[in-house]
């Protein structure tokens, strides 16, 4: 039987705020254990939870920019259950009435665009972390993440392939880099997926039962949990077997979901009202000075790049897919004396291949646009051939940041100069007489050859066009 | 409406509250009879009233988005029943 | 007097510790911190000297035991907290200390405040000073025996259904509930978070003025606290009574009340047409409803509240435990007393799946119509008289093990909580075993200075409030 896959997603996105959500603890990542646990934090008897502003602001922003409902009244809710790294027994949460709803994500699905609708997204507290490995037969519970403001964006089951799955992720994690409201390390757990799996055949309307797989934390497992999660249901059912409804992890090192212990007694998390915070009201005053600091979302730079620059579709994807990388390119265009196309393959190529390959974010890495830009210049005024810029480029890399002070002090100017051009011709002819013969004798492609022995007795500087010139003006009959 | 036995030891886990076995039946009456006296609020008709969560109509007041709060946690865990390197111990979590 | 130098915070301070000593068997305090309190009546004479003292400079006072206070045991009457010394300083507290006070202990009470006798506490009974065969009311029982037996002026407790109003009422005190939101509750151990309200029990309305004074206004740590500026209490209260209209809900003063208290109650009306007052008929209809519906929104409200009492990070953890949740459900079941429990558990069953509707939700709506009938009526009065409780106190044990008959002595005062007013329990008279009865004067929303007033006027003319236990005088 042939079996389609019905994937949700709920991506659980850290604000990257100073403070907590309800405390003004400090929300910075890899402090000592606890030492960003204030007395909320740790649930003293007596305490009380005090909004975070910037918390909501962050969440209109989202909303605003997934053209979903911004809720101009909503509630936060107590969602009861123990577990040592939740110090109130509950989480505050909201449940019925959560701060946006209704939005949605146009994703490339391979053959043209989808939209995957957005539920809704609603705040909460995170909870602290158990450690397990320090202490025999104990755990250690470290609070300092407890009250971490979280925004967690629920999709509807509209995915149906991990491929799909993984691809609107990516593209959340691109938009709520874009709004800056989260900084998308998925190594620290700031923006961390669980993934809703079930099959059903081939068209069939019905949902079949979910299973739920927890914190995966990065976009390689979240296809990979996905895909493994897919294959057992069906290995299951197609053996007779039903799929249960419960929450799985996902192990990479033996790549297979396994059920998760512990948390499986009867979910009943009683919400209700927090009574100790008043409804949250959005005035619509303050919705539209929120609107007015969205910045240019990820789809429509895409298309402006495409007439604008001049970019192809691909290389404007590639580039828009990180606000960061969107910014660089810009100023290195401008800064290239408007030559776009250059600058995208500079970085689309080279700079992106140095990135991944020492797996840095852009923001790390010591070439400025105005560099690259420079860069472009100079080679657009032959000032430098292609491959002396190469080595330049890998100057800049290593942190070098003066264009013309590098090919100045490194004496790397191209030679276009004939008189020069022509006595290192002539030395190059007066060796190579056989090849001279047969180019005259109609073998055009014995031409390279000659020319980069040029190249190379000038140690790349001279100019290629003009080294292709002067020969073939010598070697003509 | 009466909370059975069976209802006592699901609230209980619920509440993760231990109760002895042979306290179940006292609870189970205890708070049936509670129950009851709850039950009384069905006399009276609230077709179409809203709910009211809170006894003031206000909204949440939002506070500034600043870190202010000082690492206390020597204080903190001064009092707490296990503590080993700044972590609370509590016997092994399982996931 | 300490104002004008007759006595001195020390000679004060010395004197109401000695009574507090003498008088142990009350078992009104859990914590008497002699020497800290008379390092603070040092400080407060230095003050009072050189005329730099605050509101309250060198006033002994003592907090329910609900109230943190740093460096200090803090225990909610629990065996929960029996070892929990707060590292933080509630509102409450830091702004009495910061008015000057001089903080002599912490007072007894049912454990986290649930009870109407002060029987649920883990440190034992408090004794009515009246008679000490008599519960002292609760939950804030400790503190009005404290009071009544002038084992020190004045106290705060704090006020869910009852608390301040029911045991200042059966100890012959008056006991102010404030609004909703006009006291921080920072630092107040939750019991129902939408209920909860700190106030004073004092021997006078001008007391209770003074200590609301002290303790009113805006905290930044509370969600609920209200951002509005804070009435001069102690001036309104010589407003007159004259042309005050005082709603009265005949349902209210049927035969189900004790008829002691009920010629209580009909003795104060006239005192208060006397001093000017108009009496006129109001109606409270659906006010039995209160209790019902009372107790399951307070009870749901407190087993979330108490979800954090789990001997991780502070309070009692059991020794014998198999694992986690066995730790977990030892801890909770050793720490917390049967009272609490079978609230927790009732709380719970009315939240759990299938039952939120039939009993959460539908208190709420109860709630509004509540509070709905409370807005009608104060479209007819200023204010409205009515009794504090059914009976004068009742015998210890005698209810001890009925929860049932226990609630419905709050059937007077739960409504007011459920509506979020202000009201105030003062003595009117003593029935025929010379044990107080109390009237409680009801006011709209923020109209503390309203009913302060009016009990102020009643007290210019009575002398009520100024009878003390024989025992004790």
């Amino acid at each position: 039987m042939a079996w389609e896959s019905v994937i949700g997603l709920e991506v659980h996105v850290q604000l990257q705020t100073r403070s907590k959500i309800f405390s003004s603890a400090a929300t910075a990542y890899g402090a000592q254990p606890n030492t960003q646990a204030c007395a909320v934090d740790i649930a003293l008897p007596g305490v009380l939870p005090v909004m975070n502003h910037q918390v909501a602001l962050m969440a209109v922003k989202f909303g605003l920019a997934t053209g979903a409902t911004v809720n101009c009244r909503s509630i936060f809710a107590r969602k009861n259950y123990f577990y040592p790294d939740l110090p109130k027994g509950y989480q505050i949460s909201q449940y019925e009435l959560p701060i946006v709803s209704g939005g949605q994500l146009a994703i490339d699905s391979g053959n043209g665009e989808k939209i995957i609708r957005i539920t809704r997204a609603h705040l909460e507290e995170d909870a602290g972390k158990s450690l397990h490995d320090e202490f025999d037969g104990l755990s250690g519970i470290d609070l300092n993440r407890a009250g971490t403001p979280l925004l967690e964006v629920v999709s509807e089951p509209d995915l149906r392939s991990p491929l799909e799955a993984v691809t609107y992720l990516r593209k959340l994690h691109s938009l709520v880099r874009y709004l800056e409201i989260c900084d998308g390390n998925m190594q620290e757990g700031s923006f961390r997926c669980d993934a809703n799996v079930s099959i059903r055949p081939y068209g069939a309307d019905t949902l079949g039962t979910r299973t739920e797989l927890k914190n995966i934390n990065s976009f390689r497992f979240v296809e990979k949990a996905i895909q493994q999660e897919i294959q057992r249901q069906i290995e299951l059912i197609e053996d007779g077997g039903q799929v249960v409804q419960e929450t799985r992890l996902y192990d990479p090192l033996a790549d297979e979901t396994r059920p998760m212990r512990g948390k499986e007694e009867a979910h009943d998390y009683r919400y209700f009202p927090d009574p100790d915070l008043p409804p949250l009201i959005i005035e619509q005053a303050e919705l539209e000075k929120v609107r007015d600091t969205l910045p240019e979302l990820p789809d429509a730079r895409r298309e402006r790049f495409v007439h604008q620059y001049q970019l192809t579709p691909a290389d404007a994807d590639q580039l828009t897919s990180d606000r960061e990388i969107a910014d660089f390119f810009e100023t290195t265009a401008d800064a290239a004396g408007g030559d776009s196309r250059s600058a995208a393959n500079w970085i689309n190529g080279e700079l992106m291949a140095r990135l991944n390959r020492d797996n840095r974010p852009i923001g790390e890495n010591r070439i400025t646009p105005k560099a690259l830009g420079a860069l472009i210049c100079r080679i657009n005024d032959q000032t430098i051939s292609g491959k002396i810029a190469k080595d330049i480029f890998s100057a800049l890399w290593e942190g070098e940041h003066d264009v013309d002070g590098i090919i100045d002090a490194r004496g790397l100017r191209q030679i276009s100069d004939s008189d020069a051009l022509e006595q290192v011709i002539e030395e190059v002819l007066g060796r190579c007489v056989e090849q001279a013969t047969q180019f005259r004798d109609g073998q055009e492609k014995v031409l390279g050859y000659l020319v980069g022995q040029v190249m190379k007795a000038t140690k790349g500087k001279a100019n290629p066009q003009a080294v292709n010139a002067i020969l073939r003006q010598k070697l003509s009959p | 409406m009466a909370i059975s036995k069976s209802d006592v030891e699901r609230l209980a886990r619920l509440a993760h509250i231990s109760i002895d076995p042979e306290e179940v039946d006292s609870y189970s009456s205890g708070l049936s009879r509670i129950l009851d006296l709850i039950d009384e609020m069905n006399q009276t008709n609230t077709d179409g009233v809203p709910p009211m969560a809170h006894p003031q109509d206000i909204r949440l007041r939002l506070r500034e988005d600043q870190a202010t709060e000082p690492d206390l946690r020597e204080l903190f865990q001064s009092s707490a029943p296990s503590s080993d390197r700044g972590l609370y111990l509590v016997p092994k979590v399982l996931e | 007097m300490l104002q004008t130098k007759k006595i001195s915070s020390v000679e004060l301070t010395s004197h109401f510790l000695q009574r507090i000593d003498q008088n142990r068997e009350l078992n009104a305090f859990i914590t008497v911190d002699a020497e800290t309190a008379l390092a603070n009546a040092r400080q407060a004479d230095i003050s009072l000297n050189d005329k730099s003292g605050d509101l309250l400079t060198g006033l002994p006072l003592a907090l329910k035991d609900i109230f943190c206070t740093r460096g200090m045991l803090t225990s909610c009457g629990s065996r929960m907290l029996a070892n929990f010394t707060s590292p933080y300083d509630a509102t409450v507290t830091e702004r009495l200390n910061a008015a000057g006070s001089v903080l002599l202990g912490k007072t007894n009470m049912d454990e986290f405040a649930m009870g109407s006798s002060n029987e649920s506490s883990y440190f034992g009974p408090v004794l009515n000073p009246w008679n000490v065969d008599c519960v002292p009311g609760g939950s804030s029982g400790g503190s009005a025996a404290a009071v009544s037996a002038r084992l020190c002026p004045a106290t705060v407790g704090t006020d869910t259904g009852g608390s301040i109003r029911q045991p200042a009422a059966f100890c012959g005190l008056t006991g102010l509930k404030p609004s909703y939101g006009r006291i921080s509750r920072y630092g107040m151990v939750a019991f129902a978070s939408s209920l909860d309200q700190a106030g004073p029990i004092t021997q006078s309305a001008e007391d209770a003025a003074l200590l609301l004074q002290a303790m009113a206004g805006f905290d930044p740590r509370d969600s609920t606290s209200l951002d509005i500026e804070v009435p001069d209490f102690l001036p309104a209260l010589k407003t007159s009574l004259d042309g005050v209209t005082v709603g009265v809900a005949a349902s209210f003063l049927d035969s189900t009340l004790d008829p002691d208290v009920l010629a209580g109650i009909e003795e104060a009306l006239r005192t208060f047409e006397n001093l000017g007052a108009r009496l006129v008929d109001i109606e409270l209809p659906n006010s039995s409803a209160g209790i019902p519906c009372y107790y399951v929104i307070a009870l749901a409200e407190a087993s979330s509240n108490l979800s954090r009492f789990d001997g991780v990070r502070y309070g009692h953890r059991a020794e014998q435990y198999d694992d986690l949740m066995d730790m977990y459900e030892q801890s909770r079941a050793e720490g917390f007393g049967d009272e609490v429990k079978r609230r927790i558990l009732i709380g719970t069953y009315a939240l759990s799946a299938g039952y939120y509707d039939a009993y959460y939700l539908k208190a709420q709506k109860i709630r509004r119509i509540i509070a709905d009938d409370f807005r009608n009526a104060f479209q007819r009065c200023d204010l409205i008289a009515a009794p504090t409780t059914p009976t004068t106190a009742f015998r210890l044990s005698e209810k001890v093990d009925d929860p049932v008959a226990m609630y419905l002595n709050d059937i007077f005062t739960v409504p007011v909580n459920l509506a979020g007013l202000p009201a105030v329990s003062i003595p009117v008279g003593l029935d025929q075993a010379a044990m107080p009865i109390g009237m409680q004067l009801i006011g709209p929303y923020l109209e503390e200075s309203r009913i302060l007033a009016a009990a102020h006027s009643y007290q210019q003319v009575t002398p009520w409030h100024q009878r003390i236990p024989e025992a004790f005088t």
